[in-house]
């Protein structure tokens, strides 16, 4: 039973060591990538291709002016990127980054806690993140920060409704709040995207929002707001706004890849697990297979983090009025819809490609002006 | 059907302090490393460079408080269709005419806030 503990725990340290490594190499990537898309050289001075680019960005904050402005409220003013940071690297703990290993005859699962509000966790915990950017804005006694917070609350309240109806659709199809249980239920190639392409968009859509990204980032749009809710901060407190914000892309990749893309699993994966275990007997061959399902999910990951980078340096902001009336006069029907449809096709017992033609067409129905509006224009 | 048991959240303590620790760290560290330099004109509210009029505990537009109390409103009409997208199954086509009813109900009431004009951030 101890070994099994300090393995769970090896675990943990594990998934928690990687968010932030993968958070600080986000940083390093996102400027690669805009190079990249921008037909530039890029980061190329600390070390080989600039690798030590992330390492020398989180040294210089360290050693920074640790400032406090006269007129702000001192202890708000650190508890909010501490809050900031901290509901950023609790999320993790319910996401499934594996199947099991097997230590002695006993299974353990690769993931902080598996429970049975899974997915309910996530959004509290997420929607906990907008009071550390709230308090962060509103103590730093700026006008400038003040209506960064207040954007970026109502903001993110606003997707939170769309993103939480597109859930309930992939929770009709599992029948479980747990991720774990929806991992499992896409075995293979069996994933929910091919059911539920409207879900995904609206989920898609709600998490550059939910993460402050572009073509959504009006909290920290800098022509309006200098630099939004973080105009005041500087050294690691700065460096905590940054990094939670680059925390929760690696989550919520992570979550798009566990609800749609099929987390850990991967065609053929019984194939794999049939030849590792006649290979290497039972134990040894699950617990290869199972790498190899990590790895699998990772590279998922990596795919949606790139996505997350290519629309910011591909698509420029929204204004204020856009943004809200997507979110709710779109994207929140939209979602009612979707819910509406799945139930329909789950109950009457047909195959789900009867709602995946019919989104299709709605979905045809409701992308078809805005694409003949544009070639108009052109 | 898997059993799930409070023992299964004991896990989460040890995040939380792992996480808790590193935030903490941090801030001392960048606190105890870093310079200090204080001047009046440094202390004040960043404004770009024009002197700051009052401070911003300022009433704001009424439009970001409406959007919070509409989000409680829908939040709870979402909760409560988690409890039944989870067991729909079971209740069938009866519990999906319900839902149908409860959820014209809720999308009434949205048209009727977006006919009042509570969503339009254009005229203000």
């Amino acid at each position: 039973m101890e070994a099994v503990l300090i393995i769970k725990g090896i675990i943990i340290l594990a998934i928690f060591a990687l968010s932030l490594g993968i958070a600080a190499y986000e940083t390093y990537f996102e400027r690669v990538v805009a190079a990249y898309i921008q037909d530039r050289v890029g980061p190329d001075y600390a070390g080989p291709a600039g690798i030590f680019q992330p390492l020398a960005d989180a040294g210089k904050l360290f050693f920074k002016e640790d400032f406090i402005p006269a007129l702000a409220d001192k202890s708000l003013f650190i508890l909010g990127p501490s809050l900031a940071m901290l509901t950023a690297l609790l999320t993790s703990a319910v996401i499934p980054f594996g199947d099991s290993f097997i230590y002695e005859g006993q299974k353990i699962l690769v993931q902080g806690i598996e429970v049975n509000i899974g997915i309910l966790w996530v959004f509290g915990i997420v929607s906990l993140g907008v009071y550390g950017i709230l308090i962060g804005g509103w103590s730093s006694n700026n006008k400038y920060s003040l209506y960064g917070a207040i954007r970026a609350a109502s903001q993110n309240i606003s997707y939170e409704l769309a993103m939480g109806l597109a859930i309930i659709a992939i929770l009709m199809m599992t029948g479980s709040l747990s991720i774990r249980s929806m991992v499992e239920a896409q075995h293979g190639f069996n994933w929910n995207i091919f059911y539920q392409p409207l879900g995904f968009i609206i989920f898609l859509t709600c998490s550059f929002a939910e993460c402050n990204r572009t073509p959504f980032d009006l909290p920290e749009s800098e022509n309006e707001l200098v630099a939004g809710y973080h105009t005041e901060y500087s050294s690691m407190k700065l460096g905590l706004y940054l990094f939670s914000e680059y925390v929760n892309m690696f989550i919520s990749s992570a979550v798009i890849a566990s609800l749609y893309f099929g987390g850990f699993n991967y065609p053929g994966m019984d194939w794999v697990y049939s030849k590792f275990t006649s290979i290497w007997g039972a134990t040894v061959g699950h617990n290869w297979a199972t790498v190899i399902g990590i790895c699998v999910l990772m590279a998922k990951i990596f795919f949606f983090i790139f996505l997350f980078m290519w629309v910011r340096w591909t698509l420029p902001r929204f204004r204020y009025d856009q943004l809200m009336d997507l979110g709710w006069k779109a994207l929140i029907p939209l979602a009612v819809l979707n819910m509406i449809i799945t139930a329909a096709a789950q109950l009457s017992g047909k195959p789900l490609w009867i709602g995946l033609i019919l989104t299709l067409i709605i979905m045809l129905v409701i992308f078809l002006p805005a694409i003949k509006k544009r070639t108009v224009k052109a | 059907m898997t059993d799930y048991i409070p023992q299964d959240y004991q896990p989460l303590l040890f995040q939380l302090v792992l996480a808790l620790g590193f935030i903490i760290f941090t801030i001392l560290i960048t606190h105890v490393l870093g310079p200090r330099l204080k001047n009046a004109a440094k202390d004040a509210p960043f404004e770009c460079g024009i002197e700051s009029v009052g401070d911003a505990r300022a009433p704001l537009a009424v439009r970001y408080f409406l959007i919070a109390i509409l989000f409680v409103l829908f939040d709870v009409e979402i909760i409560f269709m988690y409890p039944w997208a989870v067991n729909f199954l079971k209740l069938g086509w009866f519990g999906f005419v319900e839902m149908l009813f409860f959820v014209t109900f809720l999308m009434a009431g949205f048209y009727y806030i977006i006919r009042k004009g509570v969503l339009n951030w254009e005229n203000d």
